[in-house]
């Protein structure tokens, strides 16, 4: 089990309910890359079915081949579990301007592509994805 | 038609179907115009989305306040707005949207709203997506007797097994009069197959810790427990995250969000007993004390932890609790039905196409979940049988197939709504095996205390084993009969009480596979190793040394090009020749050619 770090150094200022919002869309502002000014976000998502899937090795290679590729303005982060567990290790891959885009049944090689065509090319993988946009919510 | 996909959710599409609704309202045109909410159509980047049919005009980047216009101009006068409209690009992407997936598409999230969009050990993401806002809600504007009035206007039951209402067990410790009481959240979820509990640890731990904070103003408590099973380190290590965060910005603890209220949660680990997962063993285990249920009355919300009043609830429940403040009870009893509202997830396991997590409207036929988001049968099977709530619920089969998911319903066929583990088999699974199975685990998991469950479940484990080693006798049905009446009248706790649901619920639907076991010493669907054999089929085989060379018990003769034998008393029916033959076959576009048949006499 990897130690609890501390999100910052300097003890963290108790809220306010308006600080709650305030919170709010400053997280969301830069979560979302539709007013932002990154090219996009990439979610490898890590529940337990992912990460006995490989979804470990999938985020090295997409840190390694983003790095190779000197791409500093993506997003990079990781979810709980995305549901589809049989797919796993799965990705989702949102550039600004398109829709985001579900890839399945990913190897670290197939990230290491998605990079290179989607990331830096603006084409989506046809034959890795399995569907575009977001789930439904109530 | 509004979308409700999370992307379009996040940037406040259903604030716009209110207002679309009020504003048709007020022009008087809900008899011409109906608003629906659908899934995502891709178009993320331009959310929040409108379609309006026929027509078939998108409006992307909505406001709140563009809605009175658009009502106006287009609906009343039937001109479009021109500056809000979208005009999607003219190639049809050649990838499917995720709308029209059936695994995804019949879901509706409500508990997993946040799943695959946020980092759990950053709560700053919890609270992008309209986190604690309901608990400020409940702190600041909401007295105890209020919140509890909107549980249980809800309808929420528990969603651990159950299914008691949810808002009734906390009224009924909210008037417990001794201090101090607490709140358990129960994460143990020990039922085979079942991993939504662990799921939802893992993707949002913080829904669960809002739905505590609230669960502890309406009953009046400072101190609350979150018992995790050992087996999900995971779980146990991105809840601690979360509850460290959540201190450090004063959303758990002392004086939280400022408004004098105090609560604090404390994370305790199991030792790896499925009984744990019954509430006075649970309790029994977080004071330290071995995980053995007790005589109930006193329930917990009288005398729990330590003898003081305790509530103690399913993670899904407390996760399910911000949303009904957040939306409101009359929303959430908009959805299921008449007796089991909201949602519920299950995890859809076994022999099915598309297996994960699942979470869909109470009300959903068993057909829509299996052959809609489960996909099928794999492998061109066929469905036998559906393991519903885990060792104490029991298989519903095929002819049951267009059953509502509700409580009521699952539990007059003999199965339950359990935590939410969905099994599904095929024909090549032996129900009878599947028996043995589920009574060895409980026999295993036992604590032992009453005799009635300690030999019963040794017994019945004992002759259903019997019968899928050939030594059944047809006396056999009616002690299993007798024996699981006495199993369940007899015992104190519930692990007991359900434990003859395996055998009961398989010899409802399925007693004349036990009865071929047992007077003809035959296992139709070829699993019982006792009653079966492999063998090669002469006319198939073409002597390719695959099932030889596979075998780890030197069993097979045969050399190139000649027909491969299966000397039986050397076999351990360990079926490695079986998987080589297929995969050889599958290569070279023959035919297997080695089966599973009766066992020769």
């Amino acid at each position: 089990m990897t130690k609890i770090k501390r999100t910052s150094k300097v003890k963290q200022k108790k809220l306010k309910i308006q600080d709650l919002a305030k919170i709010r869309d400053k997280a969301k502002a830069l979560m979302t890359i539709r007013d932002g000014e990154g090219r996009g976000k990439v979610t490898v998502h890590m529940g337990t079915c992912g990460i006995a899937a490989g979804a470990r090795e999938i985020m090295d290679a997409l840190l390694d081949q983003l790095s190779k590729s000197r791409v500093k303005d993506m997003i990079v982060t990781t979810s709980g579990c995305a549901g589809f567990c049989n797919r796993e290790p799965m990705a989702t891959v949102e550039l600004k301007g398109q829709p985001p885009v579900k890839y399945i049944d990913l190897t670290p090689a197939k990230m290491r592509k998605i990079v290179e065509k989607h990331i830096l090319d603006g084409r989506l993988v046809a034959e890795y994805a399995l569907a575009i946009g977001s789930e439904t919510v109530y | 038609m509004v979308c409700a996909g999370t992307g379009c959710v996040s940037c406040e599409s259903f604030k716009i179907k209110e207002a679309l609704e009020k504003e048709i309202q007020k022009k008087k045109l809900q008899n011409e115009v109906l608003v629906i909410a659908t899934g995502c159509n891709g178009f993320c980047e331009r959310g929040p989305i409108l379609l309006v049919q026929p027509e078939g005009i998108f409006y992307q980047r909505l406001k709140v306040e563009d809605v009175p216009r658009l009502v106006e101009e287009h609906l009343l006068k039937g001109r479009p707005v021109k500056k809000l409209m979208y005009v999607p690009p003219a190639e049809k992407a050649p990838v499917p949207k995720m709308k029209d997936i059936e695994f995804f598409k019949h879901q509706r999230l409500l508990v997993l709203r946040n799943r695959g969009r946020i980092d759990p050990e950053k709560i700053e993401e919890y609270i992008a997506f309209e986190g604690y806002e309901a608990m400020a809600k409940v702190l600041t504007k909401m007295t105890p007797e209020e919140i509890i009035a909107e549980i249980s206007a809800s309808g929420l039951r528990g969603r651990g097994g159950a299914g008691f209402l949810t808002g009734k067990k906390w009224e009924v410790c909210r008037k417990e009069k001794r201090t101090p009481k607490y709140i358990i959240c129960n994460g143990d979820e020990g039922d085979p197959g079942a991993f939504m509990d662990r799921s939802l640890l893992e993707a949002d731990p913080h829904a669960v810790l809002e739905g505590m904070v609230i669960g502890a103003k309406a009953i009046g408590v400072e101190k609350g427990f979150i018992y995790i099973r050992h087996e999900y380190p995971l779980a146990l290590q991105r809840m601690e995250i979360a509850i460290r965060q959540a201190k450090d910005y004063g959303l758990l603890g002392k004086n939280i969000l400022d408004t004098g209220f105090n609560f604090d949660v404390e994370v305790v680990q199991g030792a790896g007993a499925f009984v744990s997962g019954e509430e006075t063993a649970l309790i029994a285990s977080v004071e330290g004390r071995i995980g053995n249920p007790r005589q109930r009355p006193p329930y917990p919300a009288q005398k729990g932890y330590m003898g003081m009043p305790t509530t103690i609830n399913n993670v899904e429940t407390w996760a399910t609790v911000p949303n009904i403040i957040r939306r409101g009870a009359a929303w959430f009893a908009s959805l299921g039905t008449e007796t089991s509202k909201g949602t519920k997830i299950f995890s859809l396991v076994g022999k099915i196409n598309n297996t994960g997590l699942v979470e869909v409207p109470m009300g959903i036929s068993l057909r829509d979940v299996i052959y809609g988001i489960g996909g099928g049968i794999p492998d061109g099977r066929k469905f036998k049988a559906v393991q519903i709530g885990g060792p104490s619920g029991g298989c519903i089969p095929a002819k049951l197939l267009d059953l509502p998911i509700d409580y009521e319903s699952l539990t007059g066929a003999g199965a339950m709504m359990g935590s939410g583990g969905m099994i599904v088999m095929d024909d090549k699974t032996c129900m009878v095996d599947v028996a043995k199975y589920f009574l060895n685990f409980l026999r295993d998991e036992s604590c032992g205390k009453c005799v009635s469950c300690r030999e019963g479940t040794q017994r019945m484990w004992e002759i259903v084993k019997a019968i899928t080693e050939g030594q059944g006798k047809p006396s056999d049905i009616e002690l299993l009969q007798e024996l699981a009446t006495a199993t369940m009248d007899g015992s104190m706790c519930g692990l007991g009480q359900t434990a003859a649901n395996p055998i009961l619920s398989t010899l409802r639907y399925f007693k004349r596979e036990f009865e071929t076991h047992i007077k003809e010493k035959r296992c139709p669907a070829g699993v019982c190793l006792a009653l079966i054999q492999y063998e090669v089929i002469p006319d198939r085989c073409t002597g390719c040394l695959a099932c030889k060379t596979a075998c780890p018990k030197d069993a097979i003769r045969g050399t190139l090009k000649e027909v491969h034998t299966i000397e039986q008393d050397k076999c351990i029916k360990c079926g490695a020749c079986f998987e080589a033959c297929r995969f050889e076959a599958i290569e070279t576009l023959r035919d297997e050619a080695i089966r599973i048949v009766e066992r020769a006499r």
